[in-house]
């Protein structure tokens, strides 16, 4: 079976006008992700990684070029209810239990109240979670609350799953551990996955695809081919092949800041 | 609970500051009935007495400290005059009797409650409009701040004037006041409230493709809850006053105003300052029932109280 593309850019620009002048946050972006790719797009702060991602999700719209999500417009995609987007703070509403945090959503979409219940408790399964349905946020962890936001993004079975930095303020070993789950929960959703983040290790531990990117103006200069097998224990970050991709991923990231 | 004995430790404060201050404020008044008694006053006029200090008064005369307590219209009554009274006027009249201090407070307590509620209704209204309408952003906010830069006190009559040209008297010209005072406080705190909902849980809406409306009663208005109580307590003691301002100049024969007017024009200190607490401890029985519905409510919500 050939492998069907989620997401095509070509030629993407985008430019914010500021009061000192024109920001060129994306420039000559192309990239094609094929269904169940799990891609992370690293680069320093200013690189464009967040603004892409948001251009999937259709909530920044590009001044240039064209990008197609599921063969729609991300507004399209966007209605069409096509990803889940999980970002880089779990932003629970405190009023609302964990339960109902991962209902939010599909209250928003419409589902019946069975199938409501149903989903909650499958996907709070799915993020280890089960049994905390009726606490708050306050009383979870921050790894936890996070995962509870995963579970939110992850509800109403969009096939796509953004992530913006989402373990970008946790302590390492909570942020090892949740690395490991996301990679198992992968596996089980065969979800194609687009993670921005700005750690090496994360970006080749989890990713088949990972998309080097610079910034001034925000471009992308490398892409890197994982060649890891799907199952990947944590230890696999000592073998010769993590390093090597490592070593090409921080030879690409130096190779952005070369004007500078 | 723990507040319980600062908040003692500072009423205790005022009430020994009230003690010894109706000694010297009531000593003229004392010296000239105690005189008129047949007892030895000095200095022995009343003109001679006016020179004096009413602490240089009391040095004078020792003897007349005990009698300052007692004065039937004193210039400032003692404590447990105050008590009497409203003892006298709450617990041993009739309910309906227009001596009942129950009676005329719940004359004013009905206009409060029902301006309370028509500016609590109206300042959400605002505060909507506000977030919602970029006309009114613009246009409402300065005029609602410039409303409350009006003296009250110059405005009330007005309004019960006119409304009574028109037909309308009793409680309802009141209750414009009390609205007039409380949708202010609500307007403020809702707009932030509505408002606090950060841009990131803004755009996990727009992810969803959540429609205006969806955020605005899954998201704006239960954020906005914390901030709708703290303008709750502030909005309900402002409409007591209103209140109690707009029966001052009216004439009203009934209420908390009226009775602090008919102390002051009939030479009644009692009746003024039996009325004045009153009125204290009423708006102290509102704010504390919004700050036990604030907690029961967050606490349902899931909310730990501030």
């Amino acid at each position: 079976m050939a492998a069907e593309t989620t997401i095509c850019a070509r030629g993407l620009n985008l430019t914010f006008e500021t009061g000192d002048g024109p920001v060129h946050a994306l420039k000559d972006v192309n990239l094609e992700i094929t269904k169940g790719d799990f891609v992370s797009f690293i680069g320093p702060s200013g690189c464009g990684k967040t603004t892409f991602l948001r251009c999937i999700a259709g909530l920044e719209t590009p001044t240039g070029g064209t990008i197609t999500v599921n063969g729609m417009t991300p507004e399209e995609a966007r209605m069409a209810r096509a990803y889940g987007y999980v970002f880089q703070a779990a932003g629970l509403y405190p009023w609302r239990t964990i339960g109902g945090n991962v209902k939010l959503p599909l209250e928003i979409m419409g589902f019946s109240k069975a199938e409501q219940e149903e989903r909650v408790a499958r996907v709070l399964d799915l993020v280890d979670l089960a049994g905390f349905e009726k606490k708050f946020p306050w009383q979870l962890s921050g790894g936890m609350q996070q995962r509870a936001s995963i579970a939110r993004a992850l509800a109403f079975d969009a096939d796509i799953l953004l992530m913006d930095e989402p373990f970008g303020a946790l302590d390492e070993i909570v942020r090892d551990h949740l690395n490991e789950q996301l990679l198992q929960l992968w596996a089980r959703t065969e979800k194609t996955i687009g993670f921005v983040t700005h750690s090496i290790p994360e970006a080749v531990y989890l990713s088949t695809k990972i998309v080097v990117m610079s910034p001034r103006p925000g471009r992308i200069t490398d892409v890197i081919d994982s060649p890891l097998p799907k199952e990947r224990p944590l230890d696999i970050r000592d073998s010769k092949e993590f390093i090597e991709i490592a070593h090409r991923v921080r030879d690409g990231l130096r190779a952005g800041h070369v004007d500078d | 609970m723990k507040s319980l004995l600062p908040v003692l430790t500072v009423v205790g404060a005022i009430l020994l500051f009230w003690i010894v201050s109706v000694v010297p404020m009531n000593m003229h008044l004392t010296a000239d009935q105690a005189q008129r008694e047949g007892l030895v006053v000095s200095p022995d006029t009343p003109a001679v007495r006016q020179e004096y200090s009413g602490i240089g008064l009391t040095l004078q005369n020792p003897g007349l400290m005990v009698r300052t307590y007692t004065l039937e219209r004193p210039r400032l009554p003692s404590p447990h005059q105050v008590a009497g009274e409203l003892w006298n006027t709450i617990a041993l009249q009739n309910v309906t009797s227009r001596r009942s201090l129950v009676y005329h407070g719940w004359v004013t307590l009905s206009a409060t409650l029902l301006g309370f509620a028509i500016g609590t209704g109206l300042g959400i209204l605002l505060a909507v409009g506000i977030v919602y309408n970029r006309a009114m952003d613009m246009s409402v906010m300065p005029w609602a701040i410039a409303s409350q830069t009006i003296p009250i006190l110059a405005l009330a009559p007005m309004i019960i004037v006119m409304l009574g040209s028109i037909g309308i008297q009793g409680l309802f010209p009141k209750a414009v006041i009390s609205a007039y005072l409380s949708f202010f406080p609500v307007v403020v705190g809702m707009v932030k409230g509505l408002r606090s909902p950060d841009a990131m849980q803004m755009d996990l809406l727009r992810t969803y493709y959540a429609s205006p409306a969806q955020a605005f009663w899954k998201l704006r208005l239960p954020a906005s809850v914390p901030y709708l109580f703290a303008s709750l307590k502030i909005g309900i003691s402002a409409s007591l006053v209103g209140a109690i301002v707009a029966e001052l100049p009216t004439g009203a024969r009934a209420g908390f105003g009226a009775r602090m007017l008919v102390g002051d024009q009939y030479g009644q200190p009692l009746v003024t300052w039996a009325a004045l607490f009153a009125a204290a401890i009423t708006a102290a029985a509102l704010v504390g029932f919004f700050s036990l519905m604030e907690r029961w409510t967050l606490r349902r919500m899931g909310m730990q109280a501030a």
